[in-house]
């Protein structure tokens, strides 16, 4: 099988976890991958300067998918601070896979969408 | 076709590999290789000036490859403007032809183009200010000439489409295209985008009338660096040049410098000289097969491969394109639920070689709102086999994403 396509991907990618709209979001975002038509779009809401709540929806391949279901899981009840500061590097930890050139830009997608969320602005509730 | 796999040495380096992506590139056979060492080995010289007997050679043999050219197409010599491209031929008549376009102008294109004839032509109208018109392709994926007619009109310059697409696989009707736009408007310019057709597909210049076409030779067994860009020498004539340098001017030091007759014009500086002698020696292999064959056996594969498909996948398979227009060897497809990166991604690692994505074609897929989709093409070195692995490798991919 794949290496890539490991089982913990696939399922990602199958059953996203935080998938879907975020009613009371106050950061809204969306990005494309216009070299495959993957796109991106992400609700948050920020409170005190943390992520307490976080959703995305998509089209895309399995790679895109999974990473944007891995970084929602991995951010929710960090600070901005920390989800701003995250890079490449950290995403591909997350997927615990190597990525051809070509791949890493469907695995970045994610990555993309949140910083252009958050830096929507918003009104963080205190 | 059946020896003929042996005659292309990638399979000795990796002989697994079942190459799909014809469409993309095609392979390369041992004598285009070995013509192309041959240059290097052998000549090694700049052409159009040396007076030692390599330059003189080097000269002699590249004037022939144009003159080779020129009789596949059954054209004139100086009708053959060697590029780098398909793409760089486009960009250079899009070049060329800006003082021909005036504000309130239109350029027709039509939905189903690859960008490097879409691109260029919506940058000139743009600058220009003139109007992209795109003509939409119909049901079965082609574009009718009907249609086209009703985008044109006497403002229209210039109506640039392509022989066969790139997605679809389809072929336009290239003279009929042709005919129904100059009877509307006689000085409309067609420009045909032949780069699926070209050695895939008989292509005959003077029945099309098609005041330019453009092809690649690395889609056609022949190297890379090197395109073939035809033009009626009346209208040659009377264009300017595109890069001006070495190899074109007559008089430089002239205040307004005085140019080389076409084709000469439009060839500044060193040209890609072993591609163009590669080239050479690859319309001689595709004579050598033949056109007819060729077309015929890529476009058998293609059929057979779409009947493979469908039985293998049912309703969840999805083939762009209808089979009976279909004169190529490129079939492309959707699978219900998964994503044509996943498939393109899963076959790779089992060298299959298969295209995902838009295949620079943005138009035609939102035409048909798909974000992506999956591209198989065959060619004279693939067999019934590689069908196999084809469906085999898939039913993997869908087997892997079945939760
Ligand atoms: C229909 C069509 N036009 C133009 C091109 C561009 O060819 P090249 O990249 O060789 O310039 C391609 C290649 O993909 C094509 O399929």
């Amino acid at each position: 099988m794949s290496s890539l396509y490991q089982a913990i991907i696939l399922d990602h990618s199958k059953h996203p976890r935080n998938c879907g709209e975020l009613e009371h979001a106050n950061h809204h975002g969306e990005a494309k991958n216009p070299t495959c038509g993957d796109s991106l779009s992400m609700d948050v809401l920020t409170e005190n300067g943390l992520i307490s709540d976080i959703r995305f929806q998509g089209q895309g391949c399995a790679i895109s998918q999974a990473s944007a279901s891995f970084l929602t899981e991995s951010v929710k009840g960090k600070s901005v601070e920390e989800a701003l500061a995250l890079e490449r590097d950290d995403i591909l930890v997350l997927l615990g896979v190597e990525l051809s050139p070509n791949r890493l830009k469907c695995a970045l997608l994610s990555l993309e969408t949140l910083k252009k969320t958050l830096a929507q602005d918003s009104t963080d509730t205190v | 076709m059946k020896n003929i796999k042996r005659l292309f040495p990638i399979f000795d380096a990796r002989p697994g590999l079942v190459y799909l992506d014809s469409a993309a590139t095609s392979l390369t056979p041992a004598p285009i290789i070995d013509a192309v060492a041959g240059y290097y080995r052998e000549l090694s010289a700049n052409v159009g000036r040396g007076l030692y007997a390599t330059a003189e050679e080097t000269t002699v043999r590249f004037e022939e490859v144009r003159e080779h050219t020129a009789r596949f197409l059954s054209v004139r010599a100086d009708e053959i403007v060697f590029t780098r491209s398909t793409t760089e031929g486009i960009n250079l008549l899009a070049y060329i032809l800006e003082d021909h376009i005036k504000a309130g102008d239109n350029i027709v294109v039509t939905a189903l183009e690859h960008h490097s004839n879409f691109l260029p032509w919506k940058r000139l109208a743009k600058r220009c200010g003139a109007e992209l018109r795109i003509v939409p392709f119909e049901k079965d994926r082609s574009i009718h000439p009907d249609t086209a007619r009703s985008f044109v009109d006497s403002r229209t310059k210039i109506f640039a489409f392509s022989a066969i697409s790139n997605v679809f696989g389809t072929a336009n009707p290239v003279a009929d295209l042709v005919r129904i736009v100059k009877d509307a408007n006689p000085t409309i310019l067609t420009i045909v985008d032949a780069a699926q057709a070209a050695g895939h597909t008989p292509i005959d210049v003077r029945s099309w009338d098609c005041d330019f076409l453009a092809f690649s030779g690395h889609k056609m067994f022949g190297p890379t660096g090197v395109g073939v860009l035809y033009g009626k020498s009346t209208l040659l004539a009377a264009l300017p040049p595109y890069q001006v340098g070495g190899g074109m001017v007559l008089d430089s030091m002239a205040d307004g410098p005085t140019y080389m007759d076409a084709p000469h014009c439009f060839e500044a500086g060193t040209p890609d000289i072993a591609a163009v002698v590669g080239l050479g020696t690859t319309i001689d292999f595709l004579d050598h097969i033949g056109i007819d064959s060729i077309h015929e056996y890529e476009a058998g594969l293609a059929t057979l491969a779409v009947s493979a498909l469908k039985k293998a996948f049912g309703d969840s398979i999805h083939i762009l394109g209808l089979n009976d227009r279909r004169k190529s060897g490129i079939v492309s497809f959707t699978l219900d639920g998964i994503h044509p990166h996943d498939i393109a991604q899963i076959l790779g690692d089992r060298d299959i070689c298969i295209r995902a994505g838009e295949h620079c074609a943005a138009p035609l897929h939102r035409a048909l709102s798909l974000p992506a989709t999956a591209r198989v093409s065959f060619s004279v070195y693939n067999t019934e086999a590689d069908i196999e692995k084809l469906i085999e490798g898939l039913k993997e991919v869908r087997a892997l994403f079945k939760s």
